[in-house]
């Protein structure tokens, strides 16, 4: 055995070693996280359920005053660029699992890249639409902007934890049996990628069911 | 079998203890006091400071009341009782019950479940700075005039800036999204630790009922705080930046807000008395000398209130004109939800008349509880009827009900947990003359206040008016309720006399006075930091009375239990609470505040539309919370990196 493995060897059998690593059962970490975003997943629903009484209460046209029905081909670029931006996060996760410091780097910033290109996609919305209606027009565009810019913010606070976990690799700090802070953000981004599904049906689909 | 005089093991030797003291023991200075993250110290702030806060919510009550002494009075004008009973009842709800329960939670549940904190102690200490700056906020809109004046549920369109210009709304909304970071902080906090820090041994069945109580409520927090937040979120961008929720002239919907504000408020009646309940099925039986009756059956229904208390929203709206058949629906809900609730009453009923009474302060406090919180019930059971419901709302029979179930429900039971658990907290023991005292003056005064109310109800005084005029018939039940007012004040005044006596003059406690059979009672009088030398090892629901839980913290104790290397506490499995590992613990910090204050930026930025300085706050928070949870720097054998 190498000099470095007995290193290894007798790190992970001390007592405290054997006392903190061994990996049985969820941690608190990973319940505080699940709860947490149970409660963010609730607050986006009591949020689509809004968007829904509204609608219905309103009746139709919707949406109202003449404003036409939400394009799709930006949404739909947006949701290829979003949803697969998961993927480098498992790859990342899958990585320092094995100990490859180097391919948690990677994935993250491969997530950085996509979770802001999303962003800047949003931002050419906005552009767009903006001429067309704003959030003070009517119920209907304030919705729309409270909807996706309440995500969108959610994406930002994703990408600044993303960027906070990259610096950190860069640092070292991670390995097979430290890597819990990778998991939550892992999960969180998760989370902000699937309520964007539930906001591609319910703002971009639903109006022209 | 209660058997208080049980011999409890000799416990660890002084080596252990002053290992343990080392390692737990925080510094006695400034910077220690801002910085600690020890559930007890936080649990004992959260107390104080909610009873302040109840102080000046009950002040505000007696100015309304002495304002409604007689007609047409004019010690109050109109714009400042409006202001009071909005403070009144947003501060009672929101910064004393909860606030107040939690900090019940916060002393007792790691205690309870036999750990040395909670699961995350520096977001607990997080959580408290967060109530505490949230609770000043809305306070200081108070002598500033400016304090929230539509009433504490705030209906629009009322409150939207055409009807209420002013900040007083903008208080409400941002107030209360502030306090709710604390709330949602807290609840999950109580999961955990009741998830993941059990003793070993202290499987699902053997969870004191207060503990599920906790998490119960946590649970409907996690559940319906969002509600509310979404709510006055969009209320604050109505307000402030002319989005068209609620704004009826573009399409928007004033019933919206009491949706949202219902499907979250009628969980919260359960948020504050379901904590409240589990108070009394630990006290009560104590003070009956056995074990609770029917544990399994309280605990489902603890469990099915938490459910059903979502199904019941739209009887808060009968009056608004929904289509009839979500009356039929919602009506059923609400009587349902009455079976787990007297459950509950019938199984504390049992106890007693199966147990041996001893009548002490807290069991008379819990006495007046049933007695109350069934008549409040009673009159909950009347406007589950829509078409009674219908002529009351709005009436000074529905302030009657609630106050019967609120005061009634959380704050006796609250009393009764002051009194109950004031030894172990302070470890001191109080006058059990100036109790008694102090139970019947607030007996008295509690029914003297809101008993007149079912009345001048009835004859039609509607709630929320600064004045009368005379000669309706509601002159001497008004003048009934305010002579009770201020009995009642006298009764709670004597609670904090009592309080403060047994602080100062208190005779020493014993670490178990009243022989209960929790595991808070099995470690010293106030509790050492680290709680227990020994982690016990859990062998029944009564651990106290159990010989051989008390043998598991005796001299044959395993060194993994006791766990000298560092601040550890132990995981368990969630559900068997089955030994899985030693776990270190987080050292007193400053970051929690750091954080706290970047939010109180926020929000006062956001309050006076200076958005610089809230993002400047923003920044802040941000920059703590990162620095807060960097990961400790780890060589890479120790983060296990292979070569």
């Amino acid at each position: 055995m190498t000099e470095r493995g007995e290193g290894i060897l007798t790190a992970a059998t001390r007592p405290t070693g054997l006392a903190t690593e061994e990996p049985v059962g969820r941690s608190t970490g990973w319940w505080g996280v699940m709860l947490f975003l149970t409660t963010e997943g609730t607050l986006f629903a009591a949020l689509f359920g809004s968007y829904f009484y509204l609608r219905f209460q309103h009746g139709a046209p919707w949406p109202p005053d003449g404003i036409r029905q939400p394009e799709l081909l930006l949404p739909l670029i947006m949701t290829a660029v979003l949803v697969p931006s998961s993927l480098p996060v498992l790859w990342a996760e899958a990585g320092i699992r094995q100990g490859r410091r180097w391919q948690l780097r990677a994935g993250l910033f491969g997530t950085l890249v996509m979770g802001g290109t999303f962003l800047g996609l949003q931002g050419v919305e906005y552009s767009g639409i903006l001429r067309e209606y704003t959030f003070t027009t009517n119920v209907y565009g304030s919705l729309f902007y409270a909807i996706t810019t309440f995500h969108g913010s959610h994406v930002a606070v994703g990408l600044l934890m993303v960027c906070w976990l990259l610096v950190a690799s860069l640092h070292g700090s991670f390995g097979p049996h430290r890597y819990e802070r990778v998991r939550i953000v892992a999960y969180y981004w998760h989370f902000v990628d699937a309520v964007w599904v539930a906001i591609l049906f319910t703002v971009y689909l639903s109006p022209r069911l | 079998m209660p058997s208080s005089t049980t011999e409890r093991g000799a416990g660890p030797g002084t080596e252990v203890v002053e290992r343990l003291t080392a390692e737990w023991a925080e510094p006695p200075t400034l910077r220690g006091w801002f910085s600690t993250v020890d559930h007890k110290r936080i649990g004992r702030r959260y107390l104080v400071t909610a009873a302040v806060f109840f102080g000046f919510a009950g002040f505000s009550a007696l100015a309304m009341r002495t304002q409604l002494a007689g007609p047409e009075a004019e010690i109050l004008s109109p714009g400042e009782y409006n202001q009071l009973f909005s403070m009144h009842g947003t501060a009672m709800i929101f910064l004393f019950s909860t606030p107040m329960l939690f900090g019940f939670g916060n002393f007792l549940v790691p205690l309870m479940v036999g750990a040395r904190d909670m699961a995350f102690p520096r977001l607990n200490a997080f959580g408290y700075w967060v109530f505490l700056f949230a609770g000043l906020f809305m306070w200081a809109s108070v002598p500033a005039g400016a304090a929230p004046n539509g009433g504490w549920f705030a209906y629009v369109p009322l409150t939207d800036e055409r009807h209420t210009p002013g900040l007083h709304l903008d208080v409400y909304t941002l107030g209360l999204l502030f306090l709710g970071i604390s709330t949602s902080a807290g609840a999950i906090n109580f999961i955990v630790t009741s998830l993941k820090l059990r003793a070993p041994g202290m499987s699902l069945n053997r969870v004191p009922v207060f503990v599920w109580a906790i998490v119960a409520t946590s649970f409907m927090v996690i559940f319906a705080l969002p509600v509310l937040n979404l709510d006055n979120a969009l209320l604050f961008l109505d307000r402030r930046f002319d989005t068209r929720f609620f704004d009826t002239d573009r399409g928007g919907n004033v019933l919206l807000w009491q949706h949202l504000f219902w499907i979250f408020g009628h969980p919260d009646v359960y948020i504050i008395v379901m904590p409240a309940l589990g108070i009394v099925s630990a006290v009560l039986p104590v003070f009956c000398r056995r074990g609770i009756v029917a544990y399994p059956l309280i605990v489902l229904s603890v469990v099915a209130i938490a459910i059903i208390s979502f199904g019941v929203w739209v009887h808060h709206m009968f009056a608004t004109g929904l289509p009839q058949l979500s009356y039929g629906f919602f009506s059923a809900a609400s009587t349902i939800i009455t079976i787990p609730s007297g459950l509950q009453i019938f199984a504390w009923l049992a106890t007693m008349l199966l147990g041996r009474i001893v009548v002490r302060v807290p069991f008379l406090f819990v006495v007046g509880f049933i007695v109350t919180f069934v008549i409040g019930g009673f009159t909950g059971v009347m406007f589950a009827l829509t078409a009674f419901d219908q002529q009351t709302t709005d009436s000074y029979f529905v302030v009657a009900h609630f106050h019967y179930v609120l005061f009634g429900g959380a704050v006796f039971p609250i009393l009764a947990a002051i009194y109950y658990w004031l030894p172990k907290i302070s470890g001191r023991m109080y006058s059990e003359r100036l109790g008694r005292y102090a139970f019947w003056l607030i007996f008295v005064g509690m029914n003297l206040t809101f008993f007149p109310m079912h009345v001048s109800g009835l004859l039609g005084m509607p709630r929320r008016v600064y004045t009368y005029p005379g000669g309706l018939g509601w002159d001497p039940w008004n003048l009934l309720a305010t002579v009770g007012a201020y009995v009642l004040g006298l009764g709670l005044l004597l609670v904090a006399v009592g309080v403060v006596h047994a602080l100062r003059r208190g005779a020493p406690a014993p670490d178990d006075p009243w022989g209960g059979d929790s595991l808070e009672w099995a470690t010293s009088s106030p509790p050492k930091p680290y709680n227990f030398p020994v982690l016990p090892r859990v062998h029944s629901l009564h651990p106290v009375w159990d010989p051989r839980t008390a043998e598991s913290t005796g001299p044959g104790a395993t060194e993994d239990r006791i766990l000298t290397d560092g601040r550890q506490t132990l995981f368990t499995s969630e559900l068997d609470g089955r030994y899985e590992r030693a776990v270190r613990m987080p050292e007193e910090t400053l970051k929690p505040l750091v954080a706290a204050i970047g939010l109180l930026t926020v929000f006062v930025g956001l309050l006076f539309a200076w958005y610089w300085v809230a993002a400047a706050g923003g920044a802040l928070f941000a920059g703590t919370l990162a620095g807060w949870l960097w990961p400790a720097h780890r060589t890479p054998e120790e983060a296990g990196v292979p070569a």
